[in-house]
């Protein structure tokens, strides 16, 4: 038995394309309910306040308002719903006092948003300001204590070696290292560095309408979310539902970038007013709204030291970090410095410790946002290496070259007790030094540097792990069991061919962008030999599809691609049946392409996927004992993450005079095992590889002491546009992962886990021959003017 | 990005617009309302009627005055960037226009509009400055001409009084040539001016005859380079008179700091941007 894989590495046009292009593609905010209201909150403009009263009088009497709710409505549903439940969990409206700005205090429902913002400016809050903690040392040292109910603003402290003592044994590594330090050809690096907190800014904000629907007793909800199922399972927990009494759909979703992988307040409140008000209600942010009321992502503040020889051989690692969490713990907060653990030593066979100690300020709540502690791991690790190599006076090619991870020790076992599935890193950098013409870009950069002229080539590796996931890490929170759904993040996906020859898939995950529906085409019409264009793609309603997880993670296509992938072979082996039976031949000896099945060897002799189809929804004109139907679920655990990895390389110049820092070039290789959809593929590195710019060059969620968010506005938080972006070069190297059976290993976030650093790593070797070692992102002309004034003293 | 509520009128037609302008003190002009409506979608201004005069005929041209160019109200910074005779006239407005915004804005939003809104870091006001354009303000009392010099008065604020339209803008046609610089806050001429600079410059038997000198986005609003046009006319127009010019470019300004400049990194760039304009602009002399 085997089938035509051709569509499998085919660049085919996006399907979804046509409608999103032509703005025919429906989001939340172009599905209008009968009867619907809306919503709008009160927020706070203090980050630490007593709340002494709240007046809703005067908005309650206003024309067209129908409701204000405060705590005391709905706090008998309880605090949002978290997954790693450690930290101070978020109520759903403030409770007595506010923990940062922007916090929701109050709920207005009215006929419309314009009367409901009208009545939001008229609701009186009567706070009292307490002092606000936003520094990271400053909290970590519990001077001003963001909860008083929590013992210490430091809630817990992620380490290398340790954690999941109880499962996974690891070698403390410290006292290898410290015997490193020991050495007397020890070269020891160290730099405290930040990688800055960011605004995820998904360019359709958050938006969600519920519907109580009392004739059926269920709530019927769109929700521009990653996690449809799991909101499902929040909202059906939160108010002591079945999980099948909440219907969620998850429509066209216009960026989530992990920002909607999350169930917020708003979610919630939106059904418990439908319920009181028996009328629809929808919340949708504003753009402004959604720098306070949508989680923020990094936040990190580090020293990380590194111990090698002269030579190159690296001796150990450490990086010991503070990393917030903002002032509440949502979906998966405390879990997000552990997704950078992980991988905290890169490619590298090296000693290495790795400590986050994770601490509540008086800022909004940071949970996964792309990459989600991988880039902050790798920018770690990358730039050390860096440092380390120009210490030394060695090629920072060389160098990572000297200590990766060889070939022939894959599954490699790292720091963490985790094993790498696959990899080939050396293949990987000569294939970029190679197309990047390393040894030519040097030699322009000598010419360069003669002239005056202050040029830099950065490079980074990283690796990443995604692809989750494991069912066996639904035990410390990687599962959806807190919304009552213990699935762990297994992936769905049911494969149905129809009457007419057509196949529908049905997935449990959803694309904010990734173009799901024309990549699971693909995986559909490489088993079935039904072309893409038959293919039609159903995805985020819980209602129609099998239990999903989620678009996070780089996940989909590894875990719900495989799943799909697995379900079509179940009805592949069932049309061969069929197929063999009509043409008196064997099963195994039946071949399906160009839209139907032929004997092998006998191409010309076809049935059609109408023939097939037609006898499995009649049984009885097929062999004996055949079911009727022809479709097929399946669902897929994997054994273990994939370890997606890669190399990139940044041509930047500087101008002196005033810091601007302009590409010359950026080329990436990256490895994500098999290529579904190399256009696809390509198109996620594009996108991964600007956000890594944005936060190299532009981004940054300033905070000033008091916690008042000062880049709350594009005006002020500025995203990279195509016009500020080089043009990329990309080409990749091919290392399949045995954890799936189509090889596939993730490439969502890859482009932001490796390419930060390497823009940064190219502005510092621009300045290197000034002695500049590091300047902290978000690398704006001002800064990067000052590390020059100071450098030149 | 809910406004609160306001009336709209949308006149055919200049004197119904300065009529409804006299008759509701509390109405606001927009053009192409890419400056005014964000404000009141964020409700940090909320005027009480919205003139809009977007319809009324005869606004929208760039057109040749003999001794000046005439630039309507309603003429969008895509026009301006790419009209061949501001290009010829005032390089510099045209640069600046060209800097402006993205490609969506600059087909709608306008040059007047701009001028008219003063923000600090707005490019247009400088590239008028440096080009010595004329405002013509309009109300229902007649017409009256502002010097670009005396138009911008603060942040956010012009010399137009709330009865008047800024119905357009002349520039002199005074030979020479011009123009305008900038580092955009997300680096290179992207996004509003960190700081910058337009410059106008006319050199006659190697002598520096007149000049104007420029700077957005480091004071407290779009000027003029006093310290830099003194040191600067009357000089040869050398690499020393350049430097001499650009040493004195915050001479008596009130440098302000902002997320993305400290006061001292916002003078040396007005310093770095009245030179390279200068250059450019001695280039197209």
């Amino acid at each position: 038995m085997s089938t035509t894989t051709s569509a499998l590495g085919g660049v085919i046009r996006r399907k979804e394309d046509p409608a999103l292009i032509r703005g025919r593609g429906r989001y939340v905010d172009d599905i209008k309910r009968t009867g619907e209201l809306a919503a709008a909150f009160v927020r706070s403009p203090f980050a630490n306040a007593r709340i002494n009263s709240i007046d809703v009088s005067a908005a309650t009497a206003m024309a067209g308002v129908h409701a204000v709710y405060t705590i005391d409505d709905v706090r008998h549903l309880g605090p949002l719903i978290a997954q790693v439940p450690v930290g101070k969990l978020r109520p759903l409206l403030a409770d007595g006092a506010v923990k940062h700005v922007g916090e929701a205090v109050a709920m207005v429902v009215a006929d419309n948003r314009y009367i409901a913002q009208d009545a939001v400016d008229a609701i009186f809050v009567d706070y009292e300001p307490l002092e606000a903690v936003v520094d990271l040392k400053d909290a970590a040292s519990d001077r001003v204590k963001v909860h008083d109910d929590l013992d210490s603003n430091v809630l817990l402290a992620w380490v290398g070696h340790e954690w999941w003592a109880d499962v996974i044994a690891v070698e403390d590594p410290r006292p290898k290292i410290e015997e490193a330090k020991q050495r007397d050809d020890a070269v020891i690096v160290e730099l405290e560095m930040v990688n800055q907190r960011l605004i995820p800014v998904a360019i359709e904000p958050r938006s969600v309408v519920a519907s109580w629907n009392e004739g059926y007793e269920r709530f019927e909800v769109y929700s521009s979310s990653q996690i449809p199922h799991a909101l499902g399972g929040a909202i059906a927990k939160t108010f002591g539902l079945a999980s099948n009494a909440v219907h969620v759909r998850a429509p066209e979703v216009g960026g989530g970038f992990g920002c909607k992988l999350n169930v917020y307040p708003d979610e919630i409140l939106v059904c418990f007013a439908s319920m009181r008000l028996h009328r629809p209600v929808r919340f949708t942010e504003t753009r402004r709204e959604s720098a306070v009321s949508t989680i923020q992502g990094r936040g990190w503040v580090a020293t990380a030291t590194l111990t090698g020889t002269p030579d190159g051989r690296i001796l150990g690692y450490e990086l010991r970090a503070l990393t917030d969490m903002g002032a509440y713990s949502q979906n998966f907060t405390v879990a997000i410095p552990l997704l950078g653990l992980w991988v905290s030593a890169g490619q590298y066979d090296i000693p290495a410790y790795f400590e986050a100690k994770c601490v509540v300020t008086n800022t909004q709540t940071t949970d996964a946002y792309r990459g989600a502690g991988r880039p902050e791991a790798l920018y770690y690790i990358e730039r050390m290496i860096d440092a380390y190599a120009r210490e030394i006076g060695m090629d920072p090619a060389e160098v990572r070259r000297k200590n990766y991870w060889k070939n022939d020790q894959f599954p490699a076992v790292n720091n963490t007790g985790l094993a790498i599935d696959s990899g080939d890193y050396e293949t990987n950098l000569d294939k970029l030094l190679e197309m990047a013409d390393y040894e030519g870009l040097k030699r322009m950069q000598a010419e360069a540097r003669a002239e005056g002229r202050y040029i830099g080539i950065g490079l980074s590796t990283y690796l990443e792990i995604c692809g989750f996931g494991p069912s066996v890490l639904s035990e410390i929170g990687f599962g959806w069991n807190n919304y009552g759904l213990p699935s762990s993040f297994s992936g769905s996906g049911l494969v149905r061919v129809n009457p007419d020859g057509s196949a529908t898939v049905i997935i449990g995950t959803g694309p904010s962008g990734q173009g799901h529906e024309t990549t699971w085409a693909q995986i559909a019409s490489s088993v079935l030999g039904i072309t893409t264009d038959k293919i039609r793609v159903s995805h985020g309603d819980t209602a129609e599809s099998p239990m999903g997880v989620g678009t996070f993670g780089s996940r989909s296509a590894a875990v719900d691609g495989t799943a799909t992938y697995e379900a079509a072979v179940k009805v592949r082996d069932k049309a061969a049946e069929i197929a063999a039976h009509l043409m008196e031949a064997a099963p195994e000896d039946i071949r399906f392409a160009d839209g139907g099945a032929h004997v092998v060897g006998t191409p010309g002799r076809v049935v059609t996927w109408e023939e097939i189809a037609d006898v499995a929804y009649r049984p009885h004109r097929g062999p004996d004992g055949l079911d009727a139907g022809l479709e097929a679920h399946a669902v897929f655990s994997p054994g273990n993450a994939t370890w997606p990895f890669g190399s990139h390389i940044a041509v930047v110049e500087v101008d002196p005079e005033t810091g601007n820092v302009e590409f010359l070039r950026y080329i990436g290789i990256d490895d994500c095992g098999n290529v579904i959809n190399p256009m696809i593929v390509d198109g996620q590195v594009h996108g991964g590889i600007a956000q890594g710019v944005g936060q190299a060059l532009f981004e940054e969620a300033i905070y000033d002491d008091a916690g008042n968010l000062l880049s709350g506005s594009l005006i002020d938080y500025p995203i990279p546009t195509a016009g500020d972006l080089p043009s990329f070069e990309l080409g990749r190297t091919v290392t399949p992962t045995d954890v799936n059976p189509m090889g596939v290993k993730g490439i969502g976030e890859a482009g932001t886990i490796g390419s930060a650093q390497t823009i940064v790593n190219a502005v510092v070797d621009a300045l290197a021959p000034l002695g500049v070692k590091h300047i902290d992102m978000p690398l704006r002309p001002r800064k990067v003017w000052q590390a020059i004034q100071d450098a030149r003293g | 990005m809910y406004p609160r509520e306001f009336d709209y009128v949308a006149p055919a037609s200049l004197d119904e617009a300065l009529d409804a302008l006299a008759a509701n003190p509390g109405a606001k002009v927009m053009s192409g309302g890419m400056s005014l409506l964000p404000l009141m979608k964020m409700r940090l201004f909320s005027p009480e009627m919205v003139v809009d005069i977007g319809r009324i005929p005869g606004l929208d041209d760039i057109t040749d005055q003999e001794d000046h160019i005439a630039i309507g109200a309603l003429v969008r910074h895509h026009q301006t960037a790419t009209s061949a005779l501001v290009a010829e006239h005032a390089a510099a407005l045209a640069e600046a226009a060209a800097y402006t915004g993205d490609n969506q804005v600059r087909r709608r939003g306008t040059t007047c509009g701009s001028l008219a809104h003063a923000d600090i870091a707005a490019d247009q006001p400088a590239g008028a400055l440096a080009a010595g354009a004329t405002m013509v303000a309009a109300s229902k009392n007649g017409k009256r001409e502002i010097a670009a010099a005396d138009f911008f008065v603060d942040t956010l604020t012009s010399a137009l009084e709330p009865d008047e339209i800024l119905v357009g803008i002349r520039i002199p046609k005074t030979g020479g040539g011009s123009a305008y610089d900038k580092l955009g806050r997300r680096g290179g001429h992207s996004d509003y001016a960190v700081a910058g600079a337009a410059a106008w410059v006319r050199k006659s038997n190697g002598t520096v005859e007149d000049a104007r000198i420029a700077l957005t986005g480091v004071g407290t609003k779009p000027m003029l380079a006093a310290g830099s046009m003194e040191a600067f006319i009357g000089s040869d127009g050398s690499a020393a008179a350049i430097a001499a010019a650009a040493d004195r470019a915050t001479e008596g300004v009130t440098v302000l700091e902002d997320l993305y400049g400290s006061e001292a990194y916002k003078a040396h760039l007005a310093r770095v941007f009245v030179a390279r304009a200068l250059e450019q602009a001695l280039a197209r002399a």
